[in-house]
């Protein structure tokens, strides 16, 4: 792999009521890399974003973004470092315009003229423009996922993470959903986690994938998909994980 | 159009509010004028609650703390500028300090509500038992629940005082530079943020914004505006008493926004009016008790109107022009 790393989790672990939720992860992002990370539901793949983008502190372990530290950093100090997050659900500003929210990403970083002029090109980008003044709370789900993508679009973080965002698309959408993270990949490290094997073949670069809370494989997209470890994961093959 | 509408009527209101003295008769102004100064109350909880989001329920305690800092300031250093500063800065203070621990402690709406309303009532309690002449500040007896009475009324540089009709004037342009600022302020960053942060903390934080200290911003700016509404309050009666800070006069605030609309800034205050003026008329009768009354108002509104007036009036109207002779001519065409 080229590129600098510039996300690394070392020993990352947080358990709830003595469940523990993602164990001991090692991982590591470099600049400019595209990461799938998958996982049957309940491994751990939400709860390790959280721990990245700070909603979450972790028991044990350590995160650093560019070397340094984030143990003790808020979410939002975490975010003007330059990790962007798009939840699993939209989370977004439901009573502002689809404008207004992108407006918000972009105002982070930029003042002035600039902010109007990355809007426009976010919109453009997001194919949202004729529903510019449209109250995010009045769209349809995948409307609102483009929108929060817009939102990472226009705060231009260093590492983006993607939570599910081709969740309850078409398959047209879906291929629109590509090229927003291919466009939101020209300046920033992502990581998609993702269920759609489909939509992870589209968009696959490397893929790690989450089981019980922690890393049972990374590799291309056909070396996973090879794995018996992964396949018995998702298949629920035990024995031949075993084997 | 709404960008050449809405100054065009706030200019009217001020012209008219500056030539209305002139017209009306000295008990009509002295009425009015109580009216806009709690109408000034209004839009500081209007901004705070509708524009930031933050369920303040002791916003009587901001006014109540402007009303006497300008008494004991008026007293000690005589009704000027430096005064009106103390009136104004000694209640954005305490809403800063206030505001400071409940943020950045990340307590939540609920509690907020319930932390405000608790410190107003124990202004109440505490003002209340500050009868005698050791409770004093420099010169001011702050004289416990006999309040302070015969306050210096703000006064010109050649020291004479405002008049009833200068008062009215100026509550008047305070309101409407109120309004003016507030919608410049919103306009700024810091004040996307207070909307942002309304709409919705956990995207606001995950976008890198500080939610706590944006939240501050807006509790200690609306503190500061209702500390101006207390100080223009004692100027217009002279006295001030601890019932500044009662319950009723805290659920009152709440009524006015939530009839006029807390979304909006204009109807908070046309609510905070038209309440206020049918509160003294029901007050001259004595078959129903006022108090039952604007209970059965808000109980209306939260469940017929939630919105409040100006919203489903504004809503109203724009439904009408989409659906309008010129609309069905487009539809048809």
């Amino acid at each position: 792999m080229s590129g600098e790393i510039i996300l690394q989790a070392r020993g990352l672990g947080i358990s709830f009521g003595g469940v523990d939720a993602v164990k001991a992860v090692d991982f590591e992002l470099r600049q400019g890399e595209l990461r799938c990370l998958i996982g049957p539901n309940g491994a751990g793949k939400t709860t390790f974003f959280r721990l990245l983008s700070g909603q979450y502190t972790p028991t044990r372990g350590a995160v650093t973004f560019r070397g340094k530290p984030l143990a003790g950093l808020k979410p939002w100090q975490i975010a003007r470092l330059g990790i962007g997050i798009k939840t699993q659900v939209p989370s977004l500003f439901e009573g502002l315009s689809v404008q207004e929210n992108i407006d918000m990403a972009a105002r982070r970083r930029l003042r002035g003229k600039a902010v109007a002029a990355v809007v426009a090109d976010v919109l453009d980008h997001i194919g949202l423009g004729d529903l510019r003044h449209r109250p995010c709370g009045e769209l349809a789900h995948g409307q609102r996922q483009w929108v929060e993508l817009g939102q990472m679009l226009a705060m231009k973080p260093a590492v983006a993470l993607l939570d599910e965002p081709a969740a309850g698309m078409t398959h047209q959408e879906s291929l629109r959903t590509v090229q927003i993270i291919r466009d939101i990949t020209q300046h920033s490290a992502v990581i998609v986690v993702e269920h759609d094997m489909d939509f992870i073949r589209l968009i696959g670069d490397r893929v790690t994938v989450f089981e019980r809370g922690a890393v049972i494989a990374e590799g291309s997209f056909t070396e996973i998909s090879k794995d018996p470890q992964v396949r018995a994961a998702y298949l629920g093959r035990k024995e031949n994980a075993d084997a | 159009m709404t960008r050449v509408i809405q100054p065009a009527l706030l200019f009217a209101a001020l012209v008219l509010g500056l030539l209305a003295p002139g017209w009306l008769e000295l008990f009509t102004i002295y009425e009015f004028t109580a009216y806009l100064i709690m109408a000034v109350l209004a839009l500081s909880l209007a901004f705070v609650w509708g524009k930031g989001g933050i369920m303040c329920l002791g916003q009587a305690a901001f006014f109540g703390l402007g009303a006497y800092a300008w008494a004991v300031g008026a007293i000690n250093f005589g009704p000027g500028l430096a005064a009106l500063a103390i009136s104004v800065a000694v209640p954005a203070a305490f809403a800063a300090v206030l505001g400071y621990f409940m943020f950045y402690g990340r307590i939540n709406d609920i509690y907020i509500g319930v932390i405000t309303l608790a410190v107003t009532l124990i202004l109440f309690n505490l003002i209340n038992s500050t009868s005698g002449p050791q409770y004093r500040i420099g010169s001011a007896l702050l004289g416990g629940f006999n309040g302070m009475t015969g306050i210096p009324t703000l006064a010109w540089p050649n020291g004479m005082p405002l008049d009833p009709a200068e008062i009215f004037r100026l509550t008047v342009i305070v309101i409407v530079a109120s309004i003016v600022a507030i919608t410049l302020y919103l306009k700024t960053t810091p004040g996307k943020t207070a909307i942002a942060v309304r709409e919705n903390e956990v995207r606001a934080e995950l976008l890198g914004y500080n939610v706590a200290q944006s939240k501050l911003i807006t509790f200690t700016l609306g503190g500061a505006l209702a500390g101006l509404g207390g100080c223009l309050f004692a100027n217009w009666g002279a006295f001030v008493s601890p019932t500044i800070f009662s319950l009723v006069q805290s659920a009152q605030i709440i009524i006015w926004v939530i009839v006029g609309g807390r979304g909006t800034l204009i109807g908070p205050i046309l609510g905070c009016i038209a309440l206020q003026w049918a509160t003294t008329k029901l007050g001259t009768q004595q078959v129903v008790q006022v108090n039952l009354v604007l209970g059965l108002v808000l109980a209306f509104f939260v469940l017929v109107v939630p919105q409040g007036i100006v919203p489903m009036v504004t809503g109203l109207l724009r439904r009408n022009s989409r659906t309008g002779p010129k609309a069905e001519a487009e539809q048809n065409a």
